[in-house]
């Protein structure tokens, strides 16, 4: 116990409070990295919460709640992607248009879902493991979409670092001409990774309507598509800052809450909006040390592409 | 001092002349507009006035046109979707969150034949705002005393929304009445700073739970909290807000507050289409049947049922009031002396709590 809170449940709860963060964030990381800014994560959550809420009731199976919740996000994601890759429309204009449609059409897929409680995804089984003391609540006491989540950020990592189609990517999204030139599709990369955001999206919104607050109402997510995007741009395009970023929010949003709850003498307004502060403080000053975190930007974010030779 | 007086009178004789003339016209069709701070699928706060207004357009049919318009945030957006309303034909404007307040009497100035009726606020600036509440902390008063009788770890939650009166009455008449029953309860106030969040208002109940509360009482718009309680299995009890919520029976729904705008809307409709509408403000609650407790589901003992309903009757028949001394303030100073009843002044401008409760209510 620490000022009345137990660390271990903080930890536990923060784990389960970021997962949607950082499902978003580590896709949008990727179609930013491939020189795509799309806006539209908050519509392509929602969307995902929305879809992967009717598959499960309809299914009965959270796994298949998931699949489709992934397939809504990136079924949105290819009106972006057509738009902006196919038709030149600008990506800001675009992103923003997504967000406003998602959360429409949400509502509207919605309407017949509201007040249902969907099947549960439980917790991933242990066994003796999950009896370890503090180590055993903390690391062998989620559902599967937390380790999903963890292993999504490492695979990110390392496919963007150290294999040839990371590579490709990062080139495409640097410059695309000179990935043009080498014989690279960008039109085709950046889809595929338009896609895989959208589907990443997709999965973090469904986690919020399928475990975070197991029901679905208009407008649940929230607001935790714009987090997600402003993570991946404090984090500096980098996989493991993300997490790092998303777990700081998530920690200090639980944390201020378990601060109230336990009584704490701090005045509620700096509680409040303690999260959005400390997380942009903590990025900025990680990415301000050696390399400037602006030049980590890749050049041709959010510059449409269109082959002239 | 005499010409103002002066032309004081003559204005209140202009306007009786034309807000007069104007007001008795009888109408053949009027328009009735609803603003909502939130989806009408939150099956709470918007919810619940949506269903009044689906009443007003089954009470009148083809005589009255229903408009109505989804999350509008509480600021200058409200004032241009309240303009945009009455300048498309609206006669009776209903705005339903407290923030709308100042944006209400703003349009309201410039539109003196369009009437406004303003939930849960106190100003009415122009003789065309009316101003009308429900007396929720009757409802908070009877979940105070289930929640004192059936809390096990004598620690019992509130989820707040933002610090206004109506908060911290709901919040005070439920820990008084907890009390009551319970002198060792123990009150937790976790304030979320939103009315709707489903994602940060099932943290707020989560971190109430692992602090040991297990009687939660939200103010806030959306089911979270219950749908967070309901994964303790049983551990945890709370009550719908706004709305029934029947969804969480018979646990962790124990019971409810259900705000029935319908009446209301349905009136103060008719009274536009007849040309009678004037300006009110109107604060009901049980003995109206604009507050409705929900079914008491059969988790709660017979006897705290029981109790329960009869503090409810009670309160319907006029002779208890939740709020009756002798009760301080948290500092201790005395606010209500033995037997005395609030006065609503006092209530509609609450920002204390009463003794007892720790921790400081947000400036």
């Amino acid at each position: 116990m620490f000022g009345g809170i137990d660390p271990t449940l903080l930890i536990a709860s923060l784990m389960v409070a970021s997962v949607p963060i950082i499902l978003a964030a580590i896709g949008e990381l990727v179609v930013e990295r491939a020189g795509v800014l799309n806006l539209g994560v908050e519509g392509m959550m929602i969307m995902g919460a929305v879809c992967g809420f009717i598959a499960a009731v309809e299914t009965g199976s959270p796994v298949l709640g998931f699949v489709g919740g992934a397939a809504g996000g990136a079924a949105l994601s290819l009106i972006f992607a057509v738009l902006t890759q196919f038709l030149l429309a600008n990506q800001v204009a675009t992103g923003l248009a997504l967000t406003l449609f998602g959360l429409g059409l949400s509502s509207l897929l919605g309407q017949g879902y509201v007040g249902i409680k969907p099947p549960l995804t439980g917790v991933v089984p242990f066994g003796p493991l999950a009896d370890i003391p503090v180590l055993g609540k903390i690391v062998f006491g989620h559902d599967w979409v937390v380790y999903l989540s963890i292993a999504v950020v490492a695979a990110a990592w390392w496919v963007l670092k150290s294999t040839r189609m990371g590579l490709i990517l990062r080139a495409v999204g640097e410059s695309h001409d000179a990935a043009h030139a080498l014989g690279y599709k960008v039109r085709r990369i950046r889809m595929l990774a338009i896609l895989f955001g959208g589907g990443m999206a997709g999965l973090g919104g469904a986690y919020i309507s399928l475990v975070r607050v197991p029901q679905w109402t208009d407008g649940i997510t929230s607001g935790a598509g714009w987090i997600a995007l402003a993570i991946v741009v404090f984090a500096a395009w980098r996989p493991w800052r993300a997490l790092v970023g998303a777990y700081l929010f998530g920690g200090i949003t639980v944390l201020q809450l378990n601060l109230q709850a336990a009584g704490a003498r701090i005045p509620v307004e700096y509680l409040s909006s303690a999260p959005y502060l400390i997380t942009i403080l903590v990025l900025v000053i990680m990415s301000s040390g050696r390399g400037k975190a602006a030049l980590n930007a890749p050049a041709s974010l959010g510059q449409n592409f269109h082959a002239s030779r | 001092m005499k010409r103002r007086t002066l032309l004081a009178t003559a204005a209140l004789g202009l306007s009786m002349a034309f807000g007069g003339a104007a007001g008795a016209q009888a109408l053949d069709k009027a328009k009735a507009c609803f603003v909502y701070v939130g989806p009408i699928g939150d099956l709470g706060w918007s919810y619940q006035h949506h269903q009044g207004a689906l009443a007003v357009q089954a009470a009148y049919g083809d005589k009255v046109e229903v408009v109505w318009q989804e999350n509008v945030p509480e600021g200058a957006d409200a004032e241009r979707v309240l303009t945009q309303m009455a300048l498309s034909g609206c006669n009776i404007i209903f705005t339903t969150s407290f923030g709308y307040m100042d944006a209400t009497n703003a349009v309201a100035a410039k539109f003196p034949d369009v009437k406004f009726e303003h939930a849960t606020g106190f100003k009415r600036e122009h003789p065309n705002v009316a101003t009308y509440n429900a007396r929720f902390y009757e409802g908070r008063a009877i979940q105070g005393h289930i929640a004192g009788k059936m809390t096990k770890s004598n620690k019992i939650g509130y989820i707040g929304s933002f610090p206004i009166p109506e908060v911290v009455m709901g919040i005070n008449a439920y820990y008084l009445h907890a009390k009551k029953v319970n002198p060792a309860v123990e009150l937790t106030v976790v304030w979320a700073f939103t009315w709707f969040d489903p994602a940060k208002e099932a943290d707020a109940a989560k971190a109430m739970i692992e602090q040991g509360v297990d009687v939660i009482a939200s103010h806030t718009d959306s089911t979270a909290p219950l749908a967070e309680a309901a994964k303790s299995n049983g551990a945890v009890i709370g009550f719908g807000q706004a709305s029934d919520m029947a969804d969480y029976k018979p646990s962790p729904r124990v019971s409810s507050i259900i705000d029935n705008w319908a009446p209301y809307y349905v009136k103060r409709v008719g009274e536009v289409l007849e040309g009678t509408w004037t300006q009110t403000d109107v604060w009901a609650g049980i003995k109206e049947g604009e507050v409705e407790i929900g079914e008491i589901t059969s988790v709660v003992p017979a006897d705290v049922k029981a109790e329960a309903e009869a503090m409810r009757d009670a309160i319907a028949a006029g002779t208890y009031h939740p709020f009756t001394g002798p009760i301080k303030k948290q500092d201790g100073s005395e606010w209500l002396a033995e037997g005395a009843v609030a006065p609503d002044g006092d209530l509609l401008g609450m920002n204390f709590y009463v003794e007892g409760i720790t921790g400081d209510i947000p400036k």
